[in-house]
């Protein structure tokens, strides 16, 4: 069977569960459509919100940037999962003992305010939004490649399955879709980390892998010494930083980190996860499920992104390293030559592939067009510049110039080909893939819904709309989130990742100080929340702008923080300022103060519900 | 239940949170960003330590973390009789 074949079957077969389980599951009530009754086990709520969780970005894009950056990568390791720490610790429990539906629903409750309500609804839509469209793009990459469409049918293919599951399934349909997503995701993800490490080191587990020492089967240069002391080795003598020491700042690690684990425990559809189990206890523990179902994968990055990088070198530049002849690279070089995102630029005119330190093209992408080489090697219209001449480039501290540019993302798409695995490992891959973007589409999906037709319409707007109107109301607002996060997909903003980080930087600066200040400090008021969130949000989105999308100059950065480190400067002056102005203003009504005594007492938590 | 035992409750609930926090903390900003190059010194089983902390090393403890958090919590829970 050809590799088409099996992944139309692998993509269809798991396309036929996903929405077999939508169809069997369907929501009935608005409690049903928005938290499946609060009756999901915390281990089948582990897995759903880990499946939620682990997007395109982790499943696609992460071992491609551990891969390409090294040890300048961990902040996303550690950020992604210690964000589960402070989100169990600090906030799980309490908010599901408040047992509303939403964040919003929290901060205007226990903030007593519908300006405080509408603050957070504005900041749910902007970060679900943002986030979501990486995913609908994700999506149509695979599609395209895969199923040999073009990205906009791609798109618009992945819009149809969206809206199936979670328009009509609602939260019960997508934790039960979701448990099995997680299963098919992590074991595509793992099956091809298993062969690549088994074929490297003679490993069998990926993580232990990443220490044993490289077979002479792979390069008897390397044969007998550990895979990350080759790495260093051989990325260095390419001209690259050492691949297990940071080129960053501290500063700049420790921001970014804290951004990214802030921003983890301030995202609104992983929050709203635990409002779906039926007690604190569960709450807990679903906490702990989650932690362990993510870092079965995130614990097989570190050794993917590694070997795959090792493996990369070893192919392009060949065991002697001196470069391979165009006409002899294997088919994956070409296949994904085809797609863009791998492009060669032959600097020193001896018809070879070399890879090493540096950018490939004159600014940085290459501009692709229709015409082809006499090797066959698609040509592009970037000018051509000679190794001699190349910007940067030092004789000294490199053999060669870098010819080739390698799009990070396609690292854990293209790996199992480089590797030269069965064809049906790499049909998995591509099912896993899109499993993992379109789940977290379909949460983010269900919490945009959610924020505009319970939070918005409900509790502020139209608050005299009965339950069937809220329902017709939210899979409205699902329709039309689908078709602008579409619009998204087909014309993404420049930077997907910068509108990544947009997403985690402003849930760190908005929504996770006033929730944990909510639940720890009795005295922050009304006004404090509205002045933090306010302070957090804008700071963040104004630094962001200007330096991602305003062209702001790298020497203007605040203490060199980087934008996607910002988010955590952002949080403290949200904590700062929300203390300062409730302290010079009156203390919250007696009420709030008993609501705040009461959600920290685990007894007594109902099913969420309205009240 | 009363008001003191509520604040007993709570401050016991506090105390272990801030715990697990400061080795939170210390294994991911400390071991794999503070003092990594420090760390990175010592080796074992083909990896230099800070970066197997910063890579590794932090998500198990993260995990055994959350496990001894969620068992303590559930057994104070019903030390003081507010568990479900």
């Amino acid at each position: 069977m050809g590799l088409d074949l099996l992944t139309y079957l692998f993509v269809g077969l798991s396309f036929a569960l996903y929405i077999g389980i939508a169809i069997w599951s369907r929501a009935g009530s608005t409690q049903e459509f928005y938290i499946a009754g609060g009756g999901v086990h915390p281990a089948a709520n582990g897995m759903a919100t880990a499946a939620d969780w682990m997007s395109a970005a982790s499943f696609i894009s992460l071992a491609g940037i551990v891969s390409f950056a090294g040890y300048d990568a961990s902040g996303y390791l550690m950020g992604w999962t210690g964000g589960y720490v402070i989100l169990a610790m600090l906030l799980a429990p309490y908010l599901r003992k408040f047992g509303k539906f939403t964040v919003p629903d929290f901060i205007g409750d226990r903030y007593y305010s519908n300006t405080a309500r509408t603050i957070a609804v504005i900041c749910v839509i902007f970060i679900s939004f943002t986030y979501i469209a990486g995913q609908m793009r994700g999506t149509g990459i695979v599609f395209s490649r895969f199923l040999h469409v073009s990205i906009d049918w791609g798109v618009l293919i992945g819009m149809v399955i969206v809206f199936f599951y979670a328009v009509l399934g609602g939260m019960k349909g997508i934790t039960y879709t979701q448990v099995a997503q997680y299963c098919i995701l992590i074991f595509a993800y793992t099956v091809p980390a298993v062969f690549l490490v088994m074929q490297v080191t003679g490993h069998i587990l990926p993580q232990t892998g990443l220490g044993a020492t490289v077979q002479e089967s792979v390069n008897p240069i390397w044969a007998g010494k550990p895979v990350l002391v080759v790495l260093d080795e051989v990325v260095q003598e390419l001209g690259f930083h050492e691949y297990t020491a940071g080129s960053r700042s501290t500063l700049d690690t420790f921001f970014i980190t804290a951004a990214l684990m802030a921003g983890t425990a301030g995202l609104p559809h992983v929050i709203v996860r635990f409002f779906t189990v039926p007690s604190v206890r569960d709450a807990r523990a679903s906490a702990a499920w989650a932690l362990m179902f993510i870092a079965v994968l995130y614990l097989t990055v570190p050794a993917v992104g590694a070997i795959g990088q090792l493996n990369l070198i070893n192919t392009i530049n060949g065991q002697e390293g001196e470069g391979t002849d165009y006409t002899a690279m294997p088919q994956w070089f070409k296949n994904w030559e085809q797609s863009g995102l791998i492009a060669w630029n032959d600097r020193n005119g001896d018809n070879k592939v070399q890879y090493a330190s540096g950018e490939a093209f004159v600014g940085g992408k290459p501009e692709l067009t229709d015409d082809y080489g006499d090797l066959g090697q698609r040509l592009t219209l970037n000018p051509i510049i000679d190794s001699a001449v190349a910007p940067g480039f030092d004789p000294s501290q490199q053999p060669y110039a870098n010819e080739v540019f390698v799009d990070r993302d396609i690292m854990v798409l293209a790996n199992p080909e480089i590797a030269q695995l069965p064809e049906w490992v790499v049909a998995l891959v591509a099912a896993g893939a899109i499993a993992a973007a379109l789940s977290t589409a379909a949460g983010l999906l269900l919490v945009i819904s959610t924020a505009i037709s319970h939070d918005l319409l409900k509790k502020t707007l139209l608050p005299e709309i009965n339950e069937r109107q809220e329902l017709v109301a939210a899979r409205m607002a699902s329709v039309a989130a689908i078709f602008i996060s579409g619009y998204f997909g087909l014309n993404p903003p420049d930077y997907v990742a910068a509108t990544v980080a947009l997403a985690f930087g402003l849930a760190a600066a908005s929504f996770f100080p006033v929730i944990v200040m909510g639940i720890f400090f009795k005295r922050i008021n009304k006004q404090g929340a509205i002045a933090g969130m306010l302070v957090g949000l804008i700071s963040t989105l104004a630094y962001i702008i200007y330096f991602k999308f305003l062209g702001g100059a790298t020497e203007d950065l605040i203490l060199g923080i980087s934008p996607e480190g910002f988010g955590a400067l952002g949080m403290m002056m949200n904590f700062v300022v929300a203390f300062l102005v409730s302290y010079s203003t009156p203390e919250p009504p007696e009420e709030i103060q008993a609501m705040v005594d009461h959600i920290r007492i685990p007894r007594g938590a109902e099913a969420a519900q309205e009240h | 239940m009363k008001q003191e035992q509520a604040a007993a409750y709570w401050r016991e609930n506090i105390e272990p949170i801030l715990r697990y926090l400061i080795i939170w903390f210390v294994v991911s900003y400390g071991c794999g960003i503070l003092f990594v190059d420090e760390l990175n010194k010592i080796h074992f089983f083909g990896f230099k330590m800070g970066f197997w902390f910063a890579q590794q090393g932090s998500i198990f403890v993260f995990l055994v973390l959350l496990v001894m958090y969620a068992r303590n919590m559930n057994k104070l829970d019903k030390k003081y009789d507010v568990d479900e």
